[in-house]
């Protein structure tokens, strides 16, 4: 049974507070083989407590797919990409270092690709994906378009991302500011930015504060 | 669109190894048949190669009538090896009663290993597999073996025990 057309996926991550109760969540999924396939991006950790989760965008044209020498990874009919097939997956990484989210993760263990499929046990049956469940700031939402517009008038969803010369249509939705839609997200826009002026003034409270990076 | 962004068409193999799961799973019709008629065609010439392997061996002439052995060198209970034709492999000759002689080839119809008299008991023991025929008939009534035991037609002329011919059963 697909997914049903009607019912989308929308990131707001001005909603996330960073708890990862998706993450913790995603295991529970029986298609997940105990996994964790949604990640918890943090933004510039010393400067701010600002969080992403991650999750499979289902493009349209899915990279990963493109890249795979293999023919493991399978879109079906309703648009999600499957995790690689097991017989068929051979462990390159191609689509790991493709996929221009950062989605694909390499179980070494397994020596199989396996990514966000939108809880496709789940979905498939009329439930919503787990992270979604669980999310407590709704920052992750499955439902109808209609729906995100009423509980959010200050925020429209979006579909389209920049990822250099390509544009990726995607089957989940990035929530924008409604007034000011950029036409697209672009993904490696951070790398284009101009390095920070060098004559500003150290920050006094900054200098010595500790930082201790994520490890992993 | 290529993910490249270059606006090419997708590769010529893509067709054949579609990302859609629909895609891939789809068969023309015409692709159907193009499949299903060879394939009918082989069985059809299949079973007329067997029917015409059968005609030819039943067409082809037996061994010649052979002596295997005098009545009264048998005991009653007794087994005895003999070829027929000579050059084959052995066969398995075996007094059940005053008057009743059978003869099996004796590879087991599993894995052709010889099979032993086990006449007190009636049956043809393989010790291989534990597989066990019937000796009157050569009919497996235990263990692997799904197919009779090859029989040599025997006679009894002028005190002699002799071969007539072989009859190859399947079932």
């Amino acid at each position: 049974m697909p997914v049903p057309e009607h019912l989308e996926f929308f990131i707001d991550p001005s909603r996330c507070i960073g708890c990862q109760a998706c993450v913790q969540a995603c295991r529970e999924c029986d298609s997940h083989k105990g996994q964790t396939m949604i990640q918890l991006d943090y933004i510039d950790r010393s400067l701010s407590t600002q969080t992403v989760p991650v999750v499979c965008m289902h493009c349209d044209v899915p990279t990963c797919a493109e890249v795979c020498p293999a023919d493991a990874i399978k879109r079906t009919e309703d648009g999600i990409v499957q995790t690689a097939r097991k017989p068929r997956c051979i462990a390159c990484n191609n689509c790991v270092l493709a996929c221009p989210f950062g989605v694909p993760k390499m179980q070494t263990s397994m020596n199989l690709m396996m990514k966000c499929d939108l809880c496709y046990d789940r979905t498939s049956v009329g439930l919503m994906p787990m992270c979604a469940t669980v999310c407590p700031s709704q920052a992750l939402h499955y439902g109808t378009r209609e729906e995100i517009e009423r509980l959010r008038p200050r925020s429209t969803p979006i579909d389209t991302f920049q990822f250099g010369a390509q544009v990726i249509h995607t089957r989940v939705r990035m929530m924008v500011p409604r007034n000011t839609p950029p036409a697209a997200i672009d993904v490696t826009g951070a790398f284009d930015l101009a390095p920070a002026p060098q004559d500003m003034a150290p920050d006094p409270m900054l200098a010595n504060l500790y930082v201790e990076e994520p490890v992993g | 669109m290529t993910p490249d962004a270059r606006g090419g068409t997708e590769p010529h193999w893509r067709r054949d190894f579609p990302i859609d799961w629909p895609e891939a799973q789809w068969v023309a019709r015409r692709e159907f048949v193009k499949f299903l008629m060879p394939v009918s065609l082989a069985f059809a010439v299949g079973q007329l190669w067997l029917v015409w392997r059968g005609w030819q061996r039943s067409a082809a002439p037996g061994p010649p009538v052979a002596r295997i052995a005098r009545v009264s060198d048998a005991p009653v209970g007794g087994a005895m090896l003999f070829e027929y034709p000579v050059g084959s492999p052995s066969r398995l000759l075996v007094r059940v009663d005053g008057a009743t002689f059978v003869a099996y080839e004796q590879q087991c119809t599993h894995l052709t290993c010889p099979v032993l008299p086990a006449v007190e008991r009636g049956e043809l023991v393989c010790p291989c597999h534990h597989g066990v025929f019937e000796l009157r008939t050569g009919r497996p009534i235990a263990g692997p073996p799904r197919r009779p035991l090859a029989r040599v037609a025997l006679d009894v002329r002028d005190g002699w025990v002799v071969a007539t011919g072989i009859e190859a059963r399947t079932a």
